[in-house]
């Protein structure tokens, strides 16, 4: 190992209890899974959330009892299941803490923190009670620095006093974790397809680890630094993880695996059988070796290939399983 | 009576089709609305644009997407970007003609609940997912429509919790909170499809699916729906029936 190279357990490693975090990918694709099965694994606790679309990753997470508070638009797997099973158990019962946003203006936080100025007006928000009704509460916003003071502020234009913007806060998190196809042990980095918000989740985070695919030459990225779209520098820790986003898609490398969706969805229906999941492919596995051998190995990585002119498995059975 | 040659899921499919003009610009989210892109795109409306909010403009979709970030989404995109670029470029800034949007509670006035059940969002008794970019949709393009499975319970006369603002409170409410454009153009309901008045901006029945009657349909709503003039949904052609079933979607992700 050189340069920015190391490995999952001592990248996951450094995430501290009471950290502040985001993963990157969106509900369905290129979710750092293996990174996030080795913070369960490490028995990470009290970790905050940051995030606009995530799916499974933060519901195991949730359902592992590392989680303290999100702050999120959206919590789901989509046409897998339109809410995650353990978020939605979490805050009926009062586990956890939460503010809601939308994706938009979860967005522009991030970009917000990530370009070094406080807040970001957005149109949006106005009229919603995403705007108007608060899930923390003030006093919980003002003893913990990790939140925001206000969840948003209404503003009249300087400029125009007819027009009105939503100001949400940037987000700064100590740590920003991405699964990606390519990278470099210098730090170079190549996303493939859609961007979701990687980029700006990277760059309004202190410590920010890549999991990737395939390691490559400089060179190889270097032919074309227009499709790399974060600089070297911010990258602090680079993994080579093949397969890191399962049972969720990569584009170019593998489609999501229903099969696996399925077993987690029905599995996270109760807390006994979410139990068994979490032992059977996170707790009771060593490291992601041992975990793609337990969904399958590589028979069932066979069958999630994705085609090259596609980028996906067009032959993949997704229903009637 | 005979069983229609279609599917609930097919009409509504239908239905939210015909609601795409050609040449527009439309923001799709999973399921029925993508069906429906995806059908208007192969009959009357082939230069319209989809929209996905993770990153991609102007797909030509070879498969079924089970998610607005799916890989399939990919296919042929003239581009491929993230949220931030869409969110804004896209439809902050006026260039979406017309966002699809869904939940479980809507109200006479078309706002939409997809965040929780119960009157203190601190304590819900059901959580669902959360707004998404439902609320961005809702506020930013120039006209919405509506999903809904109709249920008395799920069209209260007011939701527990405005996630996406449709006409607020009626009349000019929507403009007085500051939204610059926008408000939902049609409620397309398992039962029927419902409009809004040009003043009041309150729903109406529109239109009533085949087999139910006007009286049927108000009685499953759970305000007092204003069913004056409906006329019976046109049942879809065998041509969209066909489009639907063996180029849409052949796997039977949505339709089943």
């Amino acid at each position: 190992m050189s340069g920015k190279m190391t490995d999952l357990h001592r990248a996951a490693s450094l995430v501290p209890d009471g950290a502040t975090i985001s993963f990157g990918g969106f509900t369905i694709q290129r979710h750092p899974m293996a990174f996030v099965y080795e913070l369960i694994r490490l028995g990470k606790r009290n970790l905050y959330l940051f995030g606009h679309s995530p799916g499974g990753d933060w519901d195991l997470l949730i359902g592992a009892g590392s989680v303290k508070r999100v702050e999120l638009a959206y919590e789901a797997d989509e046409a897998f299941n339109t809410v995650g099973p353990r978020w939605r158990r979490a805050v009926e019962r009062g586990e956890i803490e939460w503010e809601d946003y939308s994706n938009f203006s979860m967005v522009a936080r991030f970009t917000a923190g990530a370009m070094g100025i406080p807040f970001m007006p957005v149109r949006s928000l106005l009229g919603s009670d995403v705007l108007a009704k608060k899930a923390l509460t003030s006093s919980q916003r003002r003893s913990d620095s990790r939140t925001s003071p206000k969840k948003a502020h209404v503003m009249t234009s300087p400029f125009n006093p007819g027009e009105r913007v939503v100001l949400v806060p940037a987000i700064q998190t100590d740590f920003a974790v991405l699964h990606v196809q390519k990278a470099t042990d210098g730090g170079t980095v190549r996303i493939e397809g859609q961007t979701f918000a990687d980029v700006q989740q990277a760059m309004c985070a202190r410590t920010v680890i890549v999991t990737a695919e395939e390691i490559v030459e400089e060179d190889a990225l270097r032919l074309e630094p227009e499709r790399n779209p974060i600089p070297n520098f911010a990258v602090t820790h680079v993994c080579h993880v093949p397969f890191g986003a399962h049972p969720y898609a990569v584009f170019h490398y593998y489609d999501y695996d229903p099969l696996q969706l399925k077993e987690y969805h029905e599995g996270a229906r109760d807390d006994a059988t979410f139990r068994r999941y979490l032992d059977k492919y996170v707790t009771g596995v060593k490291d992601h070796a041992e975990y793609l051998e337990a969904i399958g190995g590589r028979t069932r990585l066979e069958t999630l290939k994705a085609s090259p002119s596609l980028g996906y498995s067009p032959d993949l059975k997704r229903r009637r399983l | 009576m005979a069983s229609p040659a279609y599917t609930l899921t097919e009409l509504m499919a239908v239905v939210a089709a015909r609601e795409i003009k050609d040449g527009e610009v439309v923001f799709a989210g999973t399921g029925l609305p993508m069906l429906g892109v995806m059908l208007a795109q192969r009959t009357h409306a082939p230069h319209c644009v989809i929209i996905f909010e993770a990153g991609t403009v102007a797909s030509e979709l070879a498969h079924l997407p089970m998610s607005v970030g799916d890989p399939r989404a990919m296919r042929r995109a003239a581009t491929a970007a993230g949220l931030m670029e869409v969110f804004t470029y896209v439809l902050q800034a006026g260039r979406v003609d017309v966002g699809f949007l869904s939940g479980a509670q809507v109200d006479r006035f078309g706002n939409i609940n997809s965040t929780s059940i119960g009157r203190n969002p601190r304590h819900p008794s059901v959580r669902f997912s959360g707004s998404g970019g439902a609320c961005d949709i809702a506020c930013l393009a120039k006209r919405t429509v509506i999903i809904a499975k109709h249920e008395a319970r799920r069209f209260p006369e007011k939701v527990d919790y405005i996630t996406s603002p449709g006409w607020l409170k009626g009349g000019t409410s929507r403009r007085d909170a500051g939204l610059v454009r926008g408000g939902p153009e049609a409620v397309v309901t398992t039962m029927g499809v419902m409009r809004f008045r040009p003043k009041t901006k309150a729903a109406y029945l529109a239109s009533f699916h085949p087999g139910l009657t006007p009286g049927s349909v108000a009685k499953a709503t759970g305000f007092a729906l204003d069913t004056k003039g409906a006329v019976e949904t046109p049942a879809p052609t065998p041509g969209e029936l066909r489009i639907l079933r063996e180029e849409v979607d052949p796997e039977g992700i949505f339709l089943g």
